[in-house]
């Protein structure tokens, strides 16, 4: 058993959607009883950035799929991000996808937008949705171009205990461009995105996080200069915490060399570099999360010249198998960036994270540290196939996903 | 060989074998019914979504010149169903039974893709800013036709090469042969990165042009001045433009060449274009042999050459 007060040997009891006990070689006559022999019983993890495409993009993603994906993938919660058409940035929107993700395998939350449309424009209403319980807004997808904006928003939401997080990217550096900018771009004949049009954004947030005082969360970070600003900003005691995505410290820019448009994604694949950079970071704690960016796309959307095709890939039922095999962290550590530390982020603390204690909401997953499998796209619950993985033979999986108390997967299936 | 989809796939080997080819089929081109009937019975499409008449056509004389039927599909206009993706329409016309599709796309990378859904050979004739091997074939092949090798030639490559494809294959071809190779551009209009490319560059024209073999003038487009590249057409042709002042720096036998088509009076003057040195127009005819070259190391049975 794993869990941010450390890891021991026990048998735990499920009753009643909570942790009844914890302990050795208890005894329940009738109860249903699921192996973990081998296995690492963990707080079920939680995924900051999940778009699950409902409303609006169903061919792509529903709020079901994407849910039962993500209890494959060991999650108990997922935050579903904003970019939906329409976007999520009323409490109506609020309201039809947490109903839609009321009966999922998965306790799906939900990221309301920061500005109407995510046009950039006007301020979303922000305190309708926290109302509901939205605890994370951002305009994903873009990020907020107006530095004046983004200071009123953050302003107004140091009232609402809520935080808010950015894609950053700098629209106008970035414009045109499909890939990372750099010695693939040029010989591929890509037009590319700058580094610095990402870390340019992260640095400008700083400072606004700076002179309003409200917390701040950067989505995806991808280079090694973003990741050093935010060293920095936590260095000097800014309250900023900052996410990876598992593509970003298993692949590079060099993938794209054969123009598929799996490999295209936002913020683009970067250099061996950056990946280096991204795993010294979460190794010393720079990075307060692992979150999936999962994006699903129609089969027919990605089969597109690659710049025409939408950027997004796969993630949820990955992640943790690719945290597991490419991280040179020990498993304590991979499980708190996959689960309590993002349950922090997201406002869900006391319900997923952890930890696993009696009276304890019994969300949770059983992880087989040593089950070797191969990616086959075809199989993935996900409605979507765009896993830049397909064929990558893996180490560590998910056995068992427990929501509330009920197993929703059990020996790798899904149960519904 | 199956696709030729860009010039670092044929390597200087291949390089070579295309240009003996093509020795045998100007040849041909000579001749009174300047056909052979070594493609008979093959099917070439040209599918073309952008509009590029003079590729299609030396394309399209190739193939007819080598007895190959051909099928040609342009964008906008008519068998490109408007809204249909590029993969349906290529698996429609993979259905028809076909050996070869020559593809023109505005976006990089499109030949690639087609390669990897379709069982015929894939030619390709320009995808975005990436790459024209045939170009690069043909260039290849004039220079050794007045000059009889590029081994230690020095060539000037000069204007917009971040959004050209035809420097990114000349670069690759001149470099596989041995010549030397400096790119003179504003620092604007060169790739971000030159990491693993095979040249020097200079900033300066005038230094650089009493030292080459060959000067390579590259097209500008207009739409360049739109993207904050450039401050005017003017300042531009001032200080990267091939003026007659400028052609009197070249050696005596150094060559002008121009991919076309060309905007006289920006990148290069009408009357350089017209020097004896230039080989504008010699690029141009060449080109058909060169693409029969191609199309018949593709498609062809290594017979019938004699015809
Ligand atoms: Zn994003």
């Amino acid at each position: 058993m794993v869990d941010a007060t450390g890891t021991r040997r026990a048998d735990v009891l499920v009753a009643g959607g909570r942790v009844a006990a914890v302990g050795d070689d208890l005894d329940a006559p009738g109860a249903q009883v699921l192996d973990a022999g081998g296995c690492l019983v963990a707080p079920g993890l939680v995924d900051l950035h999940a778009h699950l495409r409902e409303p609006g993009r169903e061919e792509a993603e529903t709020v079901e799929t994407g849910a039962r994906a993500a209890a494959l993938g060991g999650y108990t919660a997922i935050v579903a991000m904003p970019n939906t058409e329409p976007a999520i940035d009323s409490a109506a929107v609020v309201r039809q996808v947490l109903d839609l993700g009321a009966t999922a395998p998965c306790d799906v939350r939900v990221a309301g937008a920061i500005t109407v449309g995510r046009a950039g424009k006007a301020l979303a209403p922000m305190a309708e949705m926290a109302a509901l319980g939205v605890r994370l807004f951002t305009d994903d997808g873009a990020g907020v171009q107006d530095a004046r904006l983004m200071r009123r928003a953050l302003e107004y939401a140091s009232a609402l205990d809520v935080t808010l997080a950015q894609h950053c990217e700098d629209e106008a550096l970035a414009a045109g461009g499909h890939m990372h900018e750099g010695e693939w771009s040029s010989r591929l004949g890509l037009p590319g995105i700058p580094a610095e049009a990402e870390e340019l954004m992260v640095a400008r947030d700083i400072a606004l996080c700076r002179l309003t005082g409200a917390r701040a969360h950067f989505l995806h970070l991808s280079t090694a200069g973003s990741l050093e600003l935010v060293a920095a900003a936590k260095a000097a005691g800014l309250p900023v915490t900052a996410e990876v995505a598992p593509h970003h410290f298993t692949l590079t820019h060099a993938e794209v060399a054969g123009y598929d448009p799996v490999y295209k994604v936002n913020p683009p694949l970067r250099t061996a570099a950056d990946v280096a950079a991204v795993k010294a970071a979460l190794a010393a704690g720079v990075v307060d999360a692992i979150a999936t960016d999962h994006a699903p796309h129609a089969p027919e959307a990605k089969e597109a010249p690659f710049d025409q095709a939408p950027p997004g890939m796969l993630g949820l039922e990955t992640a943790l198998a690719l945290a597991l095999g490419e991280l040179d962290l020990p498993v304590e550590r991979v499980l708190a960036l996959l689960s309590w530390q993002p349950a922090a982020i997201a406002g869900l603390a006391g319900e997923h994270g952890g930890p696993i204690a009696e009276g304890a909401a019994a969300n949770l997953c059983v992880v087989d540290p040593a089950a070797a499998w191969v990616v086959e796209p075809d199989l993935l619950a996900s409605r979507s196939r765009n896993t830049p993985y397909g064929g990558r033979k893996l180490r560590g999986r998910v056995r068992h996903t427990i929501l509330r108390g009920e197993p929703v997967v059990i020996d790798f299936e899904a149960q519904r | 060989m199956k696709h030729l989809l860009a010039v670092n796939d044929l390597g200087a080997e291949g390089i070579e074998e295309v240009l003996r080819v093509t020795d045998s089929f100007v040849e041909v081109s000579s001749r009174a019914i300047p056909k052979v009937p070594a493609l008979r019975g093959k099917t070439v499409v040209s599918l073309f979504y952008e509009s590029s008449t003079r590729t299609r056509l030396s394309f399209e004389t190739a193939a007819r010149r080598l007895s190959a039927d051909i099928m040609t599909f342009t964008a906008p206009t008519s068998a490109i169903a408007k809204g249909e993706s590029l993969r349906d329409t290529v698996e429609t016309i993979q259905a028809m039974g076909i050996d070869a599709v020559v593809v023109r796309h505005g976006s990089a990378g499109v030949p690639q893709l087609i390669a990897s859904w379709i069982d015929a050979s894939v030619v390709n004739a320009g995808d975005g800013w990436h790459e024209h091997p045939t170009q690069a074939l043909l260039d290849c092949y004039t220079i050794r036709q007045r000059r009889g090798s590029l081994d230690a030639l020095r060539i000037a490559v000069v204007g917009d090469v971040k959004h050209s494809r035809v420097a990114r294959s000349d670069v690759a071809a001149f470099a596989l042969l041995g010549a030397d190779v400096t790119l003179v551009a504003p620092p604007t209009l060169l790739p971000p990165s030159l990491e693993g490319w095979p040249v020097t560059v200079s900033h300066d024209l005038d230094a650089v042009l009493p030292k080459v073999d060959v000067v390579y003038v590259l097209r500008l487009q207009n739409e360049r001045m739109k993207e904050a590249l450039l401050p005017s057409l003017r300042e531009y042709t001032a200080s990267y433009g091939l003026t007659r002042r400028r052609a009197d720096l070249l050696a005596d036998d150094a060559l002008v060449m121009h991919p076309g088509p060309m905007n006289r009076g920006v990148e290069i003057a009408a009357d350089v274009a017209a020097l004896e040195n230039s080989v504008i127009t010699t690029q141009v005819a060449n080109g058909v042999a060169v693409r029969m070259a191609v199309l018949y190391l593709l498609l062809g049975s290594g017979q019938d050459l004699a015809g």
